[in-house]
């Protein structure tokens, strides 16, 4: 390493260290120089600026994925169907409130509604759905539609975004998941999302969504075409917009999964863990204006997921009953709420229960009576 | 055995230490041993991160950016044991479905089938099977070594010598002579499991004490056989066990440096009789990796064993101590499900992969941590 090159690597540090925001350029030098271990003490400090104390919050949640028919043909997904495919379906509004049904039973304060791009369902359906949700499950909030899926609806229902926000809104959307954000950079979209939202696009719909009062989360999928730079130009755009909105609440990152797609013929190695690590930290680092860190055991396991705690995440994101399109993927990770309770707890935090907009529920667990 | 510091300033500053590890810092970044205290200190202090950099610094003074694997196959000639540890979910009673002994032709043609996918080591274990005796194992070792020749014979664990010397009714060193003279190379590190009497007693009381397990390595490696140490964690064993346990392996290798290598072995409950445990977490793992290669100043190598640990913590270790990244490789392309229950097996080239994004160079070594040198060099 040449003596600039270090010490462009110590002022990143020192600035990370000092709470100071970082440049792009500190965030690219972190990512392909620093150190996993102190990126992730330096991390953890920030999160305890933010975040201060023991508390690991996670939401009691499922998902729901009202069709896996869709036209966009995403090369990493194995969970789509093109219409008219025989394993194609919708589930009907009585299917999904069997769903909320088993949901409630444990307690559940959010259903994640999401499904594939389907070329003919009309709003009236959609607004149906949220209404009988509203009436009949009034205190689980509806955490539906990622950014394509929007930008999708204004296609088919040919209305401006910021109208398809309002009236689904209006239904009794409650807020807006950052799905499909994968790598905000247009270059990499082409390469692995071509029919998708373009990165103006997805960030059009949460600008929209933060302005009607919606509050959402940013996602980042990485690890497989992009570059070090484009990771960090996709929150930096994120970062961009939380100066002027402040409605994302948390943000979520995951490596490339899926050994089954079409996508894996173009990235023959996927991220391991140390390189999921390595970018939380450095994501808690950079986006000093989003409140919470996400770790995402879904895809990374409940052992890497609990070290991410060590690593800047406050939050365990949901206990998801279900994870459709993961599991088409490849990956099986299932949790209870008891056993999100042991992990956190076995990781040395306390474990508690939030909403989606992460007002922290009054403890669930027994605490312990004094001697 | 840790190399001096070159500039312990510049060390100091990188570990970032919490002022209370402050003078576990000093003595780390001096080479100072650590005492049995340090160690508990170590497994119970709050900021895993900064132990772990410890750990690395270490790794670092000892083998610089180099990471190794070894492609090695394993043959267990019989799963019958009578021993019945209650951590174990291999060994089965005679009668069970799933026995199974495998006959000398087993053997051979199994190593015939791993030289043939590039093994240039097999590392043999059994259950304790009065059958499997001392003269059947003289007789393989001895028609493997016919056959291969350049083929590594990794066999036995001290528990197994054990049990042959009770068997024959001859000391445990006549036993390690007669295997040596057939054919023995080197010995694994299975059977320690923790030294600890009362744990031991609960985990595995039929097996052989810790002072024989110390003692068949200390023979062993007065023999001539390098031989490697592990610890089974993750049970009912507390921080001071693991300690205990570590700094009893330090002290024979005081008097013997015999052992190559330290592999502290995850506990899997499922299928065992402890199957109401939860197993460790992904942060024991690292912290146990990142203390033994602490305490251990003597021993030269620590493994993350990615079969136990899963590919993700154990490419993670590599950063808490570990500079070994070990466990049986296959050829072909075999889907890695993530996730315990699955069976795991990875590439060369993934491992590489791993081993790179971890930020360090990779290298093929032989059971001596020689590197091996391929005509078709793996990319
Ligand atoms: S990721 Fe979503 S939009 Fe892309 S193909 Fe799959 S279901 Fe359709
Ligand atoms: S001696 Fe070995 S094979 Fe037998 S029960 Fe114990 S651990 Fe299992």
């Amino acid at each position: 390493m040449t003596a600039t090159a270090t010490s462009a690597l110590e002022a990143a540090y020192d600035r990370a260290a000092a709470g100071e925001r970082l440049s792009t350029e500190d965030a690219v030098v972190l990512l392909a120089q620093g150190d996993l271990l102190t990126l992730g003490s330096l991390a953890a400090a920030a999160r305890q600026r933010r975040n201060p104390g023991r508390t690991v919050t996670y939401i009691v949640d499922r998902n729901v994925n009202y069709t896996n028919v869709c036209v966009t043909y995403c090369s990493f997904c194995a969970f789509y169907r093109p219409p008219g495919h025989e394993e194609g379906y919708v589930q009907t509004y009585e299917q999904v409130a069997a769903r909320l049904e088993e949901l409630r039973a444990q307690g559940g304060r959010q259903v994640l509604l999401q499904g594939g791009h389907h070329p003919d369902l009309p709003l009236a359906w959609y607004e149906g759905l949220l209404r009988s949700m509203r009436e009949r499950f009034p205190e689980i909030n509806v955490h539906g539609f990622s950014p394509p899926e929007i930008t999708h609806f204004a296609e088919i229902w040919k209305m401006p975004v910021r109208e398809v926000v309002a009236r689904l809104k209006a239904a009794g959307l409650g807020s807006i998941p950052g799905g499909g954000g994968e790598i905000l950079v247009d270059r990499v979209r082409k390469v692995i999302a071509p029919m998708k939202a373009t990165s103006d696009e997805w960030l059009g719909v949460m600008r929209e969504a933060h302005l009607q009062g919606l509050s959402t989360s940013a996602t980042m999928m990485f690890g497989h075409v992009e570059t070090l730079a484009e990771r960090v130009d996709h929150m930096d755009r994120l970062r961009r917009l939380q100066d002027e909105t402040h409605g994302f609440t948390a943000f979520i990152a995951w490596t490339y999964q899926n050994p089954n797609t079409n996508l894996l013929r173009k990235v023959k190695d996927p991220a391991g863990s140390h390189v999921y690590l390595k970018t939380v930290a450095v994501a808690r680092l950079f986006l000093d204006n989003v409140p919470h860190v996400q770790s995402s055991w879904v895809t990374q396991g409940p052992k890497v997921g609990q070290l991410a705690l060590d690593f800047g995440c406050d939050d365990m994101g949901g206990t998801m009953m279900e994870e459709n399109v993961v599991s088409a993927a490849g990956t099986t990770y299932r949790m209870t709420p008891e056993e999100m309770d042991r992990l956190i707890l076995a990781a040395g935090w306390e474990p508690r229960r939030r909403t989606t907009r992460y007002e922290v529920l009054p403890p669930h667990l027994p605490t312990e009576v004094p001697a | 055995m840790i190399p001096a510091p070159t500039d312990p300033a510049r060390d100091l500053r990188r570990l970032r230490a919490p002022a209370d590890l402050a003078d576990l810092a000093e003595k780390v970044v001096h080479a100072q041993r650590l005492s049995f205290e340090d160690g508990v200190r170590l497994y119970r202090h709050p900021d895993l991160l900064a132990v772990g950099r410890l750990a690395d610094l270490v790794r670092e003074r000892l083998h610089g950016d180099r990471v190794s694997y070894n492609i090695n196959r394993h043959i267990e000639p019989t799963n019958v044991c009578a021993t019945a540890c209650a951590f174990c979910a291999f060994g089965r009673v005679a009668s069970d479905p799933d026995a199974y002994e495998m006959t000398q032709e087993d053997v051979l043609e199994r190593a015939a089938a791993c030289v043939a996918e590039g093994a240039t080591e097999v590392h043999i274990v059994a259950g304790l099977h009065p059958l499997f005796d001392l003269a059947w194992y003289e007789e393989i070792l001895k028609g493997l070594k016919a056959r291969f020749p350049a083929l590594h014979l990794k066999c036995f664990t001290a528990v197994e010598i054990v049990y042959l010397a009770g068997l024959a009714r001859v000391s445990p060193e006549t036993v390690l002579r007669r295997l040596i003279a057939a054919g023995l190379d080197s010995m694994p590190g299975g059977g320690a499991e923790i030294f600890d009497p009362v744990v031991r007693s609960q985990i595995c009381d039929n097996k052989c004490d810790a002072d024989q397990w110390i003692d068949v390595h200390r023979t062993a490696h007065r023999l001539g056989l390098r031989s490697n140490a592990t610890m089974l964690y993750g049970h009912i064993e507390g921080d001071e066990h693991r300690v205990d346990h570590v700094l009893r392996l330090r002290a024979l290798q005081d008097e013997t440096k015999g052992f190559q290598t330290f592999i502290p072995l995850a506990f899997h409950p499922a299928n065992t009789q402890l199957s109401h445990l939860p197993g460790p977490t992904g942060r024991l793992d690292l912290r146990v990796t990142a203390v033994s290669r602490l305490l251990l100043d003597n021993v030269a190598h620590v493994k993350a064993y990615w079969v136990m640990l899963g590919e993700k913590t154990a490419q993670v270790a590599l950063s808490f101590g570990a500079d070994d990244f070990d466990g049986t490789v296959v050829e072909e392309k075999i889907v890695h499900m993530a996730g315990a229950e699955s069976p795991q097996a990875l590439t060369v080239e993934r491992i590489r992969h791993l081993i790179r994004e971890a930020g360090r160079t990779p290298y093929e070594r032989d059971t001596l941590y020689h590197a091996v040198v391929r005509e078709k060099a793996p990319a």
